[in-house]
């Protein structure tokens, strides 16, 4: 199961789309999509491929938090 | 004829034996202009005949403006995935090959309303006061 979608169970601010990239290669174009597993957050920073669940959380946390502050 | 071989048809009976409650799966599709809308359809429909804890709406993309609206669908084809919550789990296309058993996982822990995930990690989770959008992109292989 895809980690996003677990987070996305945890707290009801997150939500999660799997995109099948083939399908929607527009989607996949504007977001510079060349290999997958790729994931967006919030329409902007991405994670490349894929991570251990501490190790994906802790990258998207990071793309929220201002630099310079830790979480 | 069906999409799932009796090969599958077993196995995901067997994982969907799991389901400790009632899941739904809200389909999201239009006819025309829709390469794999068909099959995207018919495998939500089939994946019912699997467990009587699983049930399938499908819905029309262009017509039924205001479930679009409430779930939030900007393309199709669209599955969300839900209990008698809605988690905010979508997926976006035919849910073919290794992402069949994403599917099928994700469907196992939305029927048990756990995530599964370490404790620490439901802490950082349940931290965030902010609207968060995750696009997992995949491809079926």
């Amino acid at each position: 199961m895809s980690l996003a979608y677990r987070f996305a169970m945890e707290n009801e601010l997150i939500r999660a789309d799997a995109i099948e990239a083939t399908e929607f290669p527009d989607l996949s174009s504007l977001y510079r999509v060349f290999s997958v597993p790729r994931t967006i957050i919030n329409q902007g920073p991405s994670i490349e491929g894929s991570l251990p669940e501490n190790f994906f959380l802790d990258a998207i946390l990071r793309t929220i938090t201002p630099a310079g502050e830790t979480a | 004829m069906g999409l799932i071989g009796d090969a599958d048809a077993q196995e995901i009976r067997e994982q969907l034996s799991e389901m400790a409650s009632p899941v739904r799966l809200i389909h999201f599709t239009q006819e025309l202009n829709l390469e794999y809308g068909r099959e995207a359809k018919q495998l939500v429909e089939e994946l019912t005949g699997f467990s009587d804890r699983l049930s399938a709406e499908v819905y029309n993309y262009l017509l039924d403006t205001d479930r679009v609206a409430e779930y939030g669908i900007d393309k199709v084809p669209a599955t969300v995935i839900r209990n008698g919550k809605d988690y905010g789990i979508r997926f976006y296309g035919i849910p073919a090959g290794f992402e069949f058993s994403t599917i099928l996982d994700t469907i196992v822990a939305v029927s048990k309303g756990d995530s599964g995930l370490k404790p620490e990690s439901r802490e950082k989770l349940a931290a965030i006061t902010e609207p968060m959008h995750l696009e997992v992109f995949v491809t079926p292989t």
